[in-house]
């Protein structure tokens, strides 16, 4: 537990009385008032999350372009300023080095954004390509704060209690403005299925916005909500449904590879994956009882072991126990009848979409 | 601060044991549910299971995580708390009158292994 990185908001967590646990090596706040009712406040309201763990790296120079796109799986060639994409890093063999976000800053400059557990990681990763191109890589996630606000009147806290019109913002894009004497960046981004934006600002900014909103009654919520509401939408978490074995084909998530464009570290074996068909396939499973399908539970078809389970709930805004699991891609047939070890117990389930609720961004 | 009920058995594992007679009403105590937040399924065994002591009789499920139930005592199941199968959140409202399962205890001397109110207290720093 010493050992842990705290974020600038550590002691607000505390003061707050939220429940903390160690997460990607920070001690985070998993909820404050109750997963649920952090969950509801999304998805009908409006949140804020701390999500300053979150990893920051600024590619810039001559090649910086061309370097991002031969790490980066999606297509940023040409791309408009202010844009944001979002894909993956991959190894060789296809498998995932982290997914992440780039946003085009200017021409050849590129802000990244990474998961928390892999900075280090991705930071060593992105620093032994970058040696063969003429790139300088910034690593930035020290001075970097981000707080994520999301929810359907996020637009509105915004504007109303953080004075920052981002009404012109459209997914997935991003601007840079002046907020107390310094640049921050705004972005209509998130991930919880909800409209909202995430903000990346110093330390101190950080700290300031955090208390307008929570004094201005935004409900601070913690990273179990987010989990919660991330799967229930079909958003992929790097550890659970993306890892070093799991490839972005693999979990389904071939429209952010674009393997029409030049090349990228893995697009060989992706090409391959696509082609022949992956070995193994992440889906979606509805249990048919109350019963909860965790990471690592067995999915069974008969007798037949033919995969396990990634991440599994009782759904919040869908009464349903719902599950992804990572199954022989024979045997992940939409409407297909699988079982799933729990405990000493089976348990039917059929295999299903993975989006379990519908997405509201504004578009 | 945890409401903890005088009279009660309780485990290190945070259950508890109601006694009547040789009839014990098993369930998580008040300080169990707030760690847990709102529990959304509760595993139980059948009625004519045998439980024992110290071992995993189910579970209690968080939005979070599952948590084994170990059985504070040894014995067979005489009645599970069917209410719970609908609504979950019964243990968050009231720990201790939303018991678990029912059993009829088959060596009320194992009771001397589990602490009073006033030693749980202690126990969860309270």
């Amino acid at each position: 537990m010493a050992d842990e990185k705290k974020t600038c908001l550590y002691d607000k967590h505390v003061a707050l009385g939220a429940l903390m646990s160690p997460f990607a090596g920070f001690n985070m706040p998993i909820q404050y008032k109750g997963i649920v009712e952090e969950h509801n406040a999304v998805r009908n309201q409006v949140g804020v999350f701390d999500v300053s763990h979150m990893g920051e790296v600024e590619i810039t120079g001559p090649e910086a372009e061309k370097f991002v796109n031969y790490i980066f799986t999606n297509d940023i060639k040409d791309a408009p300023l202010g844009k944001i994409y979002y894909g993956m890093m991959l190894y060789p063999d296809g498998g995932t080095v982290d997914d992440l976000l780039v946003y085009k800053v200017a021409e050849n400059d590129f802000f990244l954004v990474i998961n928390a557990g892999n900075i280090d990681k991705d930071v060593a990763w992105i620093n032994e390509h970058a040696a063969q191109f003429d790139v300088k890589v910034d690593h930035q996630s020290d001075y970097y704060g981000q707080l994520a606000v999301q929810g359907p009147e996020s637009e509105k806290a915004l504007l109303d209690i953080l004075k920052i019109d981002a009404t012109d913002l459209v997914f997935y894009t991003f601007k840079k403005l002046e907020y107390d004497g310094e640049t921050i960046i705004v972005s209509r981004t998130g991930y919880t299925g909800e409209d909202g934006f995430e903000i990346y600002a110093s330390h101190t900014a950080i700290n300031k916005m955090w208390d307008l909103l929570v004094e201005a009654g935004v409900q601070p919520c913690g990273l179990g909500c987010r989990d919660t509401l991330r799967f229930e939408v079909g958003l992929p978490l790097y550890g659970d449904e993306l890892t070093a074995e799991i490839s972005p084909i693999m979990a389904t998530l071939s429209i952010f590879v674009k393997l029409d464009k030049e090349d990228f570290i893995g697009k060989e074996a992706c090409a391959k994956q696509k082609e022949e068909g992956s070995a193994k396939k992440l889906v979606g499973l509805e249990l048919k009882d109350k019963a909860i399908a965790r990471h690592g539970y067995e999915v069974m078809q008969g007798d037949k072991v033919v995969g396990y389970i990634t991440t599994g709930y009782r759904g919040i805004s869908v009464e349903k126990s719902l599950a992804f699991a990572l199954v022989d891609r024979e045997a992940g047939t939409l409407g297909n009848e699988l079982n799933v070890k729990i405990r000493k117990k089976v348990f039917p389930a059929e295999v299903v979409k993975k989006r379990f609720y519908k997405k509201s961004y504004k578009k | 601060m945890s409401k903890i009920l005088e009279g009660l058995y309780y485990s290190e594992s945070h259950e508890y044991v109601k006694v009547e007679g040789n009839i014990g009403f098993i369930g998580i105590t008040d300080y169990a549910q707030h760690e847990l937040g709102n529990v959304v399924y509760v595993d139980v065994p059948e009625v004519d299971d045998e439980v024992t002591a110290g071992e995993e009789f189910g579970a209690v499920e968080s939005v979070k995580a599952a948590s084994d139930l170990m059985s504070p005592v040894s014995g067979t199941v005489i009645e599970v708390n069917e209410a719970l199968e609908d609504e979950p959140g019964l243990v968050n409202k009231d720990a201790f009158e939303n018991w678990i399962i029912k059993v009829e205890i088959s060596d009320l001397g194992e009771l001397d292994n589990l602490m009073t109110a006033e030693a749980y207290k202690a126990f969860i720093g309270e």
